[in-house]
């Protein structure tokens, strides 16, 4: 799993290259290469059908890419390259972890189950892959214990501790969001995947959410998100990464991606020779920049 | 105004109910006319002619009309008024305070459990209680225990198994056979048929396990099948469809024998005239210790991560792999462990009978055993327990019912309907609670209350 | 070879029958994704509804020429079976429709029961024999094929064919369609979803009836426990085409025909069904959705 040692730079935890998908005739990811850097939020954004979703699912091991290499660098040295490991290996070994666009909680498990069941793989090392659990040894209590108060931490974080007890399928759309959030970390992820976390939300929860994340970033974790919201992205992201029709079309600074000319095309759907019309308009100063 | 338009339904809705009522008569009609009205039997020439029953058909469309009407005119009108009287209200069935029976309920069944051979030798005597400790006892309970064994593959991991029986049948035959060829004894055997039934479930669900929903299902079934025809062909072995008979009876864990002629009896040892009632009691205890053994094995390691990976597994697959869950080896776990308690009832089954045969390993028996867990409400341990007296003890009953023969004359037999109304009361018990009897899950763990989850957020997986 | 064609032969009759009774499967899971469990024992009031027919025939037609009285059983099976399938949905299905996934397996298992139950209670337990309807029997090189077998043949394709004009010619396959994709869409598009789904419940009655009467007609003797191994085989090859695809059906059909006529005819009668169920758990296991079906695309 683990392969020789590349020429990464320390600070980069996942690096993409020539990542092509096809599906089909269809080329849904053409040669697509960025890198994301450790502890920062790194955003990839990209008109509807851009293909970001499936960068995801790439990366996260639910496809297959056709071509191209995806190395993740752990903070122990470790280097795993994604397309080769298992899909549950990607979280288990590679310390990836993801949400869904379409929300996927264990909706009749209860919140504080739903964290629980993502603590597996500590606990059953724990519990002696379930045999010394049975007997009822004192290792896996303990490990149970500090199971709960993982878990409690993250529900403190997602303001869901007074909701521990309730099914997850009970939950509003917003705390459905910041649970499946917190149920990600509870993995004990090094990178954190988020396939659009603010869809759906109002800007009250949207403002929660971007306190979270930052302080989830803050805490170490890097972020990989995947945003239709621009001013969640604008307003967090370290990092941003443009798609459009599988290729990448832009990457920087948020600022350096507002005022790209091809991205302000791809998001306003004009032609090529506009593009350039912008670009001219931009350098002689008529339109200011950031009011596109 | 309620009291107005009440008045004013009244009329049609009696109006609508005549008119279904006179519709399903005719549906009835034509549907009975030819397998009611019309009975086909075999002359002594052994020619097959017919004769017509028009009073029997007569009873079917009858029945079907008065039926209708009923529904229609007052049972309906009166659920819809209930439901809309509690909407009315606001009070939901959920906050009624639970009464004491309620509550002890398990201590209560277990200490009957417990009580229950004595209780029966007490009031019918000992002949008499041979009866109620075996054919309702201890038959009830390996239906408890198979669809408890079940339950971990089909209530707690979401997996559609409809050949457990198979596991069944590698229990049983393994017991028979290595007890008649090796002569080893039952509490050896016990576990060793456990074993083995959960290794056949491990190489039997290995390739299958990648399968989604029917298409496992209809694979398990297969492999049912598969199984029970082995055993039907494959003669030198397990001598077909006769069966293998004169199989050993479990011991007194070694210490004393329950075989009539040998010299360290039980019955001789105790001073107890000879009767089998005692082995039939010895053996309840040993059903009803597997069956608690089986319950308590289910609590723990639904309180466990295999547990709660099986749980989340029932509720979405892609969730538990994104959480770097190993979603086959997950399935393989639910699917030997189930296998294993189906295979530890198979050998206490064949101890019991001293008979196998291919003949009790049919499909049936998977369904009857997935349907008790279903209609208890999947995962619920209580609610599979209830299913499982309810059914196999309410057909049991049927057997009984020796005055229906002074209602129906002497020609009825209670039994030839047992199937019939199993399969009537599935359907019954299903439309009537989709759910199950327990349609509530309970929580493995809490951090302030334990508070049972509605059964309308609960999954029942697709793989 | 001539042993080989006249086990072809065989196995061509077997597999039509199994299709017929494929295609209710297929079609009741396409549209209502279920597993009509009940459906092996329409099979098998099929075949007693042609049986009686049959015997009534007799009585008080003597003389009737073959070919009127098999039309008239294969038609009255069709309605009866119609009109009990309709039944069963009305009641056991239909309220459950939309529902927890398990509740409508469990009705279809209990009705299964019910209804093979229920013939044993009305018609007896026992074997019912009727003498052969259609013994003509042709003779080519050393192949015998009898008249049944080609009638069996020629009335599943006629049954094949007007099945597949109904499904992808008319209104009403297309709304059978519709619905089978989005059932919420097209009700709100304005198809009459549930007479949709009666209609599909009716209309694989009407081909397991036909299936039952030739099944009869084949094998002559009729028994309330026919609607099991029949239906288990029928089911099985609705799975290994593919369930949901109607081609799917007919070639699962036809294939397990094949292997039971040339397994029996080369290794060993007794496991025959064992080698049925065998090649489906195989062709599982490479192809999970079967030969003819649509991978199943794991939506993230």
């Amino acid at each position: 799993m683990a392969t020789g040692t590349t020429t990464m730079a320390k600070d980069t935890i996942l690096k993409v290259e020539h990542l092509s998908m096809k599906f089909g005739g269809l080329m849904a990811i053409n040669d697509f290469s960025f890198e994301a850097k450790r502890g920062e939020i790194t955003a990839l954004i990209g008109p509807n059908g851009a293909g970001k979703t499936t960068v995801f699912n790439c990366i996260t091991g639910f496809y297959k890419p056709t071509m191209g290499m995806l190395t993740l660098n752990r903070s122990n040295g470790k280097e795993f390259l994604l397309e080769r490991l298992r899909d549950f290996e990607i979280n288990k070994v590679a310390g990836v972890s993801r949400t869904f666009q379409n929300i996927r909680l264990f909706s009749g498990l209860t919140v504080l189950e739903n964290l629980l069941v993502a603590q597996h793989n500590v606990l059953m090392k724990a519990s002696g892959f379930t045999i010394l659990g049975l007997l009822g040894l004192p290792t896996y209590k303990n490990a149970a214990k500090a199971a709960i108060e993982k878990a409690e931490y993250w529900l403190e974080k997602a303001d869901l501790t007074d909701r521990a007890d309730d099914p997850a399928g009970d939950l509003s759309y917003g705390a459905q969001r910041r649970l499946e959030i917190a149920r990600a970390m509870c993995t004990g992820p090094e990178l954190l995947c988020l396939d659009e976390p603010a869809a759906g939300l109002n800007p009250k929860e949207s403002l929660t959410l971007n306190a979270l994340l930052r302080g989830i970033r803050d805490e170490g974790t890097s972020l990989l998100l995947i945003e239709h919201d621009m001013s969640v992205v604008m307003e967090i992201s370290d990092h941003v990464v443009v798609l459009e029709y599988g290729q990448k079309i832009s990457d920087g600074t948020p600022d350096h991606v507002k005022n790209d000319p091809k991205v302000i095309a791809a998001y306003l759907g004009v032609e090529d020779d506009e593009v350039e019309e912008i670009e001219e308009k931009l350098d002689k100063g008529i339109i200011e920049e950031g009011t596109v | 105004m309620a009291i107005a338009s009440e008045n004013n339904v009244q009329p049609d809705v009696m109006a609508k109910a005549i008119k279904e009522a006179v519709f399903a008569g005719v549906v009835a009609f034509c549907m009975f006319l030819l397998f009611v009205g019309i009975e086909t039997y075999q002359d002594i020439n052994n020619q097959l002619v017919w004769r017509t029953r028009w009073g029997l058909l007569a009873v079917f469309v009858a029945v079907a009309v008065v039926g209708r009407f009923v529904t229609v005119a007052f049972i309906k009108p009166h659920l819809d008024k209930r439901k809309l009287a509690k909407a009315k209200t606001g009070v939901l069935d959920i906050s009624e305070e639970k009464s004491f029976f309620h509550k002890h309920f398990l201590k209560i069944a277990l200490v009957f459990l417990l009580c229950y051979p004595f209780l029966a030798m007490m009031i019918f005597g000992r002949q008499g209680s041979l009866k109620y400790v075996d054919n309702f006892g201890i038959q009830i309970l390996i239906y408890v225990m198979l669809a408890w064994g079940l339950n971990i593959v089909v209530g707690l991991a979401g997996l559609l198994d409809l050949g457990y029986v198979a596991f069944y049948a590698v229990g049983a035959y393994s017991y028979a056979l290595l007890s008649s060829y090796f002569g080893f004894s039952f509490w050896l055997l016990l576990p060793m048929a456990g074993i083995l039934a959960a290794l056949w479930g491990v190489i039997l669900g290995f390739p299958v396990l990648r399968l989604r929903g029917d298409y496992l299902a209809i694979v398990t079934l297969a492999f049912g099948e598969i199984i029970r025809l082995v055993l039907i062909n494959w003669t030198d072995v397990t001598r077909g469809t006769f069966g293998i008979s004169g199989i050993a009876k479990a011991s007194f864990f070694g210490i004393w024998s329950f075989d009539v002629g040998a010299a360290n009896n039980f019955n001789k040892a105790w001073g107890l005239p000879s009767s089998s009632v005692y082995y039939k009691m010895f053996l309840f205890y040993i059903i009803l210790a597997l069956c608690m053994l089986t319950a308590y094995v289910t609590i723990r390691l639904r309180r466990m991560p295999i547990g709660r990976a099986w749980e989340a597994l029932r509720e979405d697959e892609i969730a538990c792999r994104s959480l770097g869950i190993n979603t086959v080896a997950t399935k393989l776990t639910a699917f030997a462990t189930g296998a294993m308690f189906g295979g530890f009832a198979g050998s206490f089954f064949a101890a019991r009978q001293g008979f196998v045969s291919p003949e009790s390993f049919v499909f049936l028996e998977s369904a009857v055993i997935l349907a008790i867990v279903v209609l208890g409400g999947m995962g619920s341990l209580t609610g599979i327990a209830i299913a499982a007296v309810v059914m196999v003890g309410g057909t049991e009953l049927l057997r009984e019912m020796e005055f229906l023969k002074h209602v129906f004359g002497p020609d009825f037999t209670p039994e030839l309907y047992r199937m019939l109304l199993f399969g009537l009361a599935m359907i019954i018990v299903m439309l009537f609670k989709p759910r199950g009897f327990v349609g509530t899950r309970e929580p493995t763990a809490f951090l302030k209350e334990r508070k049972a989850v509605s059964g309308s957020f609960t999954k029942e997986g697709h793989g | 070879m001539e042993y080989f064609i006249q086990q072809l032969a065989n196995g061509l009759t077997l597999g039509s029958i199994y299709g017929l009774v494929a295609i209710g499967y297929t079609m009741v899971y396409g549209i209502i994704g279920m597993i009509n469990f009940a459906h092996g024992d329409i099979f098998m009031l099929g075949g007693f509804a042609a049986l009686i027919v049959f015997l009534i025939l007799t009585t008080f037609f003597a003389g009737i020429p073959v070919a009127l009285a098999l039309l008239v059983m294969l038609i009255v099976a069709m309605l009866m079976t119609g009109l009990w399938n309709w039944t069963i949905e009305r009641i056991a299905y239909r309220p459950l429709r939309g529902s927890f996934r398990l509740a409508p397996l469990i009705t279809a298992i209990g009705m299964s029961i019910v209804l093979s139950n229920f013939i044993q209670v009305t018609q007896g337990p026992r074997n019912k024999p009727i003498p052969p309807l259609v013994t003509e029997v042709y003779h080519i090189g050393n192949i015998t094929i009898s008249l049944k077998q080609i009638l069996i043949v020629v009335i599943t394709s006629i049954l094949l064919f007007a099945f597949w004009y109904i499904v992808n010619k008319t209104p009403l396959g297309r709304a059978q369609r519709a619905t089978e994709q989005d059932r919420k869409m097209a009700a709100l598009l304005g198809v009459d979803v549930d007479k949709t789904i009666s209609i599909t419940f009716i209309m694989g009655a009407a081909l397991a009836a036909v299936a039952g009467s030739m099944y009869l007609m084949y094998y002559g003797v009729a028994s309330f426990n026919d609607g099991f191994i029949p239906g288990v085989k029928a089911f099985t090859a609705a799975v290994l085409g593919g369930i949901g695809s109607l081609p799917g059906a007919v070639l699962g059909g036809l294939l397990i025909g094949l292997i039971e006529s040339l397994w029996s005819a080369y290794f060993s009668i007794a496991y025959k069904d064992v080698a049925t169920f065998a090649i489906l758990a195989i062709v599982l296991i490479f192809k999970p959705t079967g030969i003819l079906g649509r991978p199943e695309v794991e939506k993230v």
